[in-house]
């Protein structure tokens, strides 16, 4: 009896917490989706949304998130792959990590230098006789930047579920006759597949709302739900069509969530069933 | 679990040491903490020189933050939070702040430098009496080009912008009121519209611009043609003065089809702390030696003929800045067009934005 009261009562933290920080805002957002420009509750909200505007950029979101979560994958498979072979581990992680540290923002504005006309990029494109490009303000600017910040995000969980498989199995699949493309297809990749689906929650989801690289990289060329969210908040002031785009944030990250649920259920791990 | 214990205490006394360093120097420095004001005011839209004189005549400490749009100001001096003292919104933001009660009456008693300023902008329509608001700047919008980037073009019209030679060369303003009057402009219609046909009518104008756009930001304008990385860009007069400060190939023109004119004001918040406090800053910043050294800081047009005497002619007798009674007529004041226009205007400001590629 008495373990178990003080089992509840460290939970309070937790409880406390979440209801204030998770369930209140969620709350909120649904109940000011509600109404109108006038206080009103409507489900006119609901009817804007599914018009040509927020449909358009909802998709268009998407496309962007979804080229830059290919990308990241496509770049850091290989590198958490490579990372696992070397000597020192802990230290490429390490140095990998450090750049995660550094806050966003920065790491953006110095790109607008990189980038720019006369920066160090388009000095190296002259010196080629290539000429000089427009870089800033260009998808790829973009898409090439939002790559580089969630790397680390994909790196990390693919990292760890790589390092944590059993390299015996790889020597297995080879002594089986397996060629090397089909050891990565049937064993190796399938035993990370938890890892590469953290990974693409934590850069899928939060590619869907960026606002500030949009911005100071895209020249407000590329548009996101996020975009779109602190537009109706701080310039329209319309927090119903603020909230209604936030509730429908949400139910995509819902989606996607459950679309790379981890199913833990009869997985072999090292091996071994769990 | 002793070098946790450990490493929290050595934090602890690290950050005591600090505190106290800290306490010391605003001591020596004369900051006190006991009186001061909040001072709210747009990027880059005060000489930080005259924040230090007045600290130093009155002894009150000013905590300084900015914003970048009407908008944003208002919905945080809406929520509370923190109370400035002191803001100042533009004109139309000022008429939306007095309905909603924001504002609290100014004391002309107490603002005896009232008198320096020009009457042509005392008692404008969106404040009667300026029983809220006192002028502080004012100015126009226009179009920022360098000429040597440029084969000659000039911008007499908004259409010379739709120049098929400006491919991916034009900058525009991330504010959904001066990109969507731009449009309205150009087909001879109010920049203060209602007109859904109208609004239409210049957004589908607007994405015609769509090959021309090289980006819709914000205040990193000023850099960016300051560098010569781009050739034009619609801005706001004052930040074309800013270019030209730096980079004197620029050139500014506010074109024939007419423009915005706008005024921003010195208001204080109902949130206001320290009303008295705030009356004295407001006019502390109309005297004419700290209003001239503060214009030619900013580069934005000042209201005061008093500092004017003080400045440069050169400067006041630039008509692209200090456009003649008679320019002005043919310039537009933004009405407040309350939430539901102004929502109308933003969605099709988003619209452009994604057509926009």
């Amino acid at each position: 009896m008495k373990t178990n009261s003080n089992r509840s009562f460290y939970l309070i933290p937790y409880v406390v917490w979440m209801l204030l920080f998770v369930v209140a805002p969620i709350v909120l957002v649904g109940y000011f989706s509600l109404f109108d420009l006038h206080g009103n509750f409507s489900f006119v909200n609901y009817q804007n949304f599914f018009t040509s505007v927020y449909l358009k950029l909802t998709l268009s979101s998407f496309w962007y998130a979804l080229i830059i979560t290919g990308f990241t994958l496509l770049i850091a498979y290989p590198t958490a792959y490579w990372l696992t072979k070397t000597k020192h581990k802990q230290l490429w992680l390490l140095l990998i990590i450090i750049p995660s540290w550094i806050n966003l923002l920065l790491k953006t504005y110095a790109f607008i230098g990189i980038f720019g006309v006369f920066g160090p990029i388009n000095k190296f494109l002259e010196l080629f006789g290539i000429g000089k490009q427009q870089i800033l303000y260009t998808d790829f600017s973009f898409i090439f930047v939002s790559v580089y910040i969630f790397i680390p995000f994909m790196i990390l969980p693919i990292f760890n579920s790589l390092d944590k498989m059993n390299p015996t199995l790889i020597d297995a699949a080879r002594d089986l006759g397996s060629s090397t493309w089909n050891t990565f297809t049937k064993v190796i990749f399938p035993l990370t597949i938890n890892g590469v689906k953290s990974g693409i929650q934590a850069v899928f989801i939060p590619s869907l709302s960026l606002f500030m690289i949009t911005r100071l990289i895209a020249g407000n060329k590329v548009i996101t739900l996020g975009t779109a969210i602190e537009q109706q908040f701080l310039v329209t002031q319309n927090w119903g069509m603020g909230s209604t785009i936030a509730v429908f944030l949400i139910l995509f990250m819902v989606i996607i969530m459950i679309l790379t649920g981890q199913k833990d259920k009869g997985e072999l791990v090292n091996g071994h069933n769990k | 679990m002793k070098d946790i214990i450990q490493a929290v205490v050595a934090i602890l006394v690290v950050s005591l040491v600090l505190f106290i360093i800290n306490f010391q120097l605003d001591k020596t420095s004369g900051r006190s903490g006991n009186d001061s004001i909040s001072v709210y005011n747009w990027g880059e839209y005060i000489d930080p020189e005259s924040i230090k004189q007045f600290e130093k005549e009155t002894g009150i400490t000013v905590i300084y933050e900015t914003f970048d749009s009407n908008e944003a100001m208002m919905t945080k001096i809406e929520n509370g939070g923190t109370s400035y003292d002191v803001a100042m919104p533009s004109e139309y933001a000022i008429e939306k702040m007095k309905k909603n009660d924001l504002l609290i009456p100014i004391d002309h008693s107490k603002i005896p430098n009232l008198t320096n300023i020009d009457p042509y902008f005392l008692d404008l329509p969106f404040d009667p009496g300026n029983k809220y608001s006192i002028p502080y700047f004012w100015g126009t919008v226009g179009i920022a080009f360098n000429p040597s980037l440029l084969d000659g073009q000039t911008f007499e019209s908004w259409e010379d912008l739709w120049d098929p030679s400006l491919k991916q060369e034009v900058i525009l303003v991330d504010g959904a009121r001066e990109v969507m009057g731009m449009g309205l402009n150009t087909l001879g219609y109010s920049l203060n519209t209602k007109d859904e046909g109208q609004l239409q009518e210049a957004t589908d104008k607007l994405k015609t611009l769509s090959p021309n756009i090289k980006a819709i930001i914000g205040d990193e304008i000023v850099e960016t043609m300051r560098r010569g990385e781009s050739a034009v860009a619609l801005v706001w007069s004052g930040q074309a003065a800013d270019i030209m400060y730096v980079n004197e190939d620029i050139d500014y023109a506010v074109p024939k089809e007419g423009s915005n004119l706008w005024f921003d004001n010195m208001i204080i918040p109902k949130t206001a702390a320290n009303v008295e406090g705030a009356h004295q800053f407001i006019n502390f910043m109309l005297d004419p030696k700290i209003a001239a050294q503060n214009a030619d800081y900013v580069g934005y047009s000042t209201p005061n003929e008093q500092a004017i005497k003080l400045m440069d002619p050169k400067v006041t007798g630039d008509e692209r800045f200090y456009p003649t009674e008679e320019m002005r007529e043919r310039l537009e004041v933004y009405k407040n067009l309350g939430v539901e226009t102004l929502g109308k205007y933003n969605e099709l400001f988003l619209e452009f934005k994604m057509d926009a590629q």
